[in-house]
């Protein structure tokens, strides 16, 4: 007869702050209040350079340790320079990031040993929308599809489960599913 | 002006308040029973098509339960409020109708209770006047366009009081899928707006699948042994409906109805009704979790052996969900003609001058103790002791428990005294 010992799983997420957190903001639901920012700066052409630091959070500033710059421009078919990912390809690398995320937050609260996770993202898309070329052509994507490759201690419906759950409580997949109120204007 | 005194004051005479009446009649405990209406009160509010999700035999309360030749039908609305008048002549209950609480607050020794026949005082009070007095309507409702109906289900009468036109159901747990499947078999077309459900068959391996829940002991769950109880207090009701053909009421049967399925209501802006992309993920997460508590009856079935499933296990095929569900839909074009909200309900406690609301106008309790307020009591509530708590079955036992809670405070306090 073998002891079953209690099963060791790290997927490197802490778990126990995350709902440390959870338990906390349930009391105190101000300090639940977040502010995300971005800064960009138009370099030329269709080349922009988007800069994130400081956000807003637990009830003041809040700072990455180090600033992020991401780089977007278009490719050379649409006649630009290509210094960066498109910016339709960065909201498909947030919606990859944050699923991820997700995935690996659940598996570890659900004792699921993750080995592999990859995730491939396509968003299909009409130009003719953005070029003006038919109104009744949309300009954003007309359907995002993500497959995940997960290897892990699991049984397929587990995983299946950890993707599913992880899409329920993933912000950018609301942002992406749900309308969202955007004010732009001028200084 | 006098005041009545008695010894505790029950809010409601639905099941739950005549099943504390029962209790504290055994206990000896002098107690009215308050109704702003007459016995069983919310049943009489309800649409007529409206059965119990439960079977007849799962009725049971301290002392009353099914006798009848039925007991795996489902009680039409007559028959439940029968049902309850019944029981509370047969225990006795010193019920009070037609007198509506308007006030409860505390006083140096206990309560005060002003109805609009009198004022009561008293020195515990039991909440048990229902979770479901007002039908929850999104704020995003004000943004409907002229020429739409907008009804609750609390308004609605049956499909045919309905106008001609097509009809938007918001929201797909047990109300909206009953209402959505009645309306489209009116003729009227139908759309559904979805958001997180629960999938459930109503037969599974040749038996209830309230039997299943009730033998595996799914129901009998109680509130201080299960890991997240705020979630469990939240789950949206169960996809099922007590049809006589106990036909199912899934999305997969919506559907072939031709119901035509959308996600969650996200917005209403310029006059169009906005759905979230989520519907193959909300339909995903309810097939794996209906899944995993066949799996656990499966289980349970296997543990408690020969005779107890009648069928081999089965698995129901995957929600269907079309490749590119619509996103919006112009509520100007004529359309839609009704906009029903299935959105939930909740309780209205706009009389209770008693600070233990909590910010969602919950009361905060223990088990259905209001800790906050000593000698006030809550019964009714989802999972409030259990996972049946809201359910006629769940409030025998819930009441029971409470009732010894309440005795022993009397007693408690006598001593002191």
């Amino acid at each position: 007869m073998t002891t079953v010992a209690e099963k060791e799983v790290n997927n490197g997420v802490d778990v126990a702050a995350l709902l440390g957190a959870r338990e906390a903001l349930t009391q105190a639901p101000e300090g639940a209040k977040f502010a995300w920012r971005a800064s960009c700066k138009w370099m030329d052409g269709t080349h922009s350079r988007v800069a994130v630091k400081g956000f807003h959070g637990l009830g003041q500033e809040q700072s990455h340790r180090t600033e992020f710059s991401f780089d977007m421009d278009h490719p050379e078919i649409f006649a630009s320079q290509d210094n960066g990912a498109t910016p339709v390809e960065m909201v498909l690398t947030g919606l990859a990031g944050c699923l991820t995320a997700g995935v690996a937050a659940v598996a570890q609260h659900r004792r699921i040993q993750l080995r592999s996770v990859t995730a491939t993202l396509e968003g299909s898309m009409d130009i003719r929308g953005i070029l003006g070329i038919d109104p009744e052509v949309r300009n954003g994507f007309d359907g995002i599809r993500v497959r995940f490759h997960i290897d892990a201690d699991a049984t397929r419906e587990e995983i299946e489960a950890l993707v599913a759950q992880s899409q329920k409580r993933s912000a950018v997949y609301d942002i992406v599913t749900n309308p969202t109120n955007v004010t732009v204007s001028v200084a | 002006m006098g005041f009545l005194r008695t010894t505790v004051v029950i809010v409601g005479a639905g099941h739950a308040g005549l099943a504390m009446s029962r209790c504290l009649a055994e206990r000896a405990i002098d107690h009215v029973v308050l109704e702003r209406g007459e016995v069983a009160n919310a049943w009489r509010t309800r649409w007529p098509s409206l059965r119990l999700l439960t079977p007849n035999w799962q009725s049971r309360l301290p002392g009353f339960g099914y006798a009848g030749d039925d007991p795996d039908g489902y009680r039409s609305l007559p028959q439940t409020i029968d049902f309850l008048e019944r029981y509370a002549g047969y225990i006795g209950a010193p019920v009070r109708s037609h007198t509506a609480v308007t006030s409860v607050r505390r006083t140096e020794d206990g309560y005060a209770v002003s109805t609009t026949r009198g004022e009561w005082r008293c020195r515990a009070v039991v909440l048990a006047s229902g979770e479901c007095n007002v039908a929850n309507v999104p704020a995003l409702a004000a943004g409907l366009p002229a020429g739409v109906a907008s009804l609750t289900p609390l308004e609605y009468r049956g499909a045919e009081a309905l106008g001609p036109g097509g009809v938007l159901v918001v929201g797909a747990s047990a109300t909206g899928v009953q209402l959505a499947d009645e309306i489209r078999r009116s003729g009227r077309p139908v759309t559904l707006a979805v958001g997180e459900h629960i999938r459930m068959p109503r037969r599974y391996r040749g038996r209830d699948i309230q039997w299943w829940m009730d033998a595996a002991g799914i129901l009998d769950q109680r509130y201080d042994e299960i890991p997240d109880l705020e979630r469990a207090r939240n789950v949206p009701s169960l996809q099922l409906a007590g049809f006589p053909d106990g036909r199912a009421v899934d999305l997969n049967a919506l559907t072939a109805l031709g119901v035509e399925l959308v996600g969650r209501l996200a917005a209403l802006r310029d006059g169009k009704a906005l759905f979230s992309g989520s519907l193959a993920n909300q339909a995903a997460l309810s097939d794996l979790k209906m899944n995993r508590l066949l799996d656990a009856i499966d289980d349970w079935a296997l543990r408690a052996g020969r005779g107890v499933a009648l069928e081999p296990p089965r698995r129901f095929a995957p929600t269907r969900i079309e490749a590119s569900p619509r996103l919006s839909l112009d509520l100007r074009r004529g359309a839609i003609r009704t906009v029903l909200w299935a959105t939930g309900f909740r309780p209205d406690y706009s009389w209770l001058h008693v600070p233990v609301l909590d910010r969602k106008g919950r009361i905060r309790h223990d088990g259905g103790v209001v800790t906050e307020s000593p000698g006030l009591y809550l019964l009714g509530a989802p999972f409030l002791r259990r996972r049946k708590s809201a359910l006629i079955d769940g409030a025998g036992a819930d009441a029971r428990e409470l009732s010894a809670h309440l005795a022993a405070r009397l007693a408690d306090r006598r001593l002191a005294a």
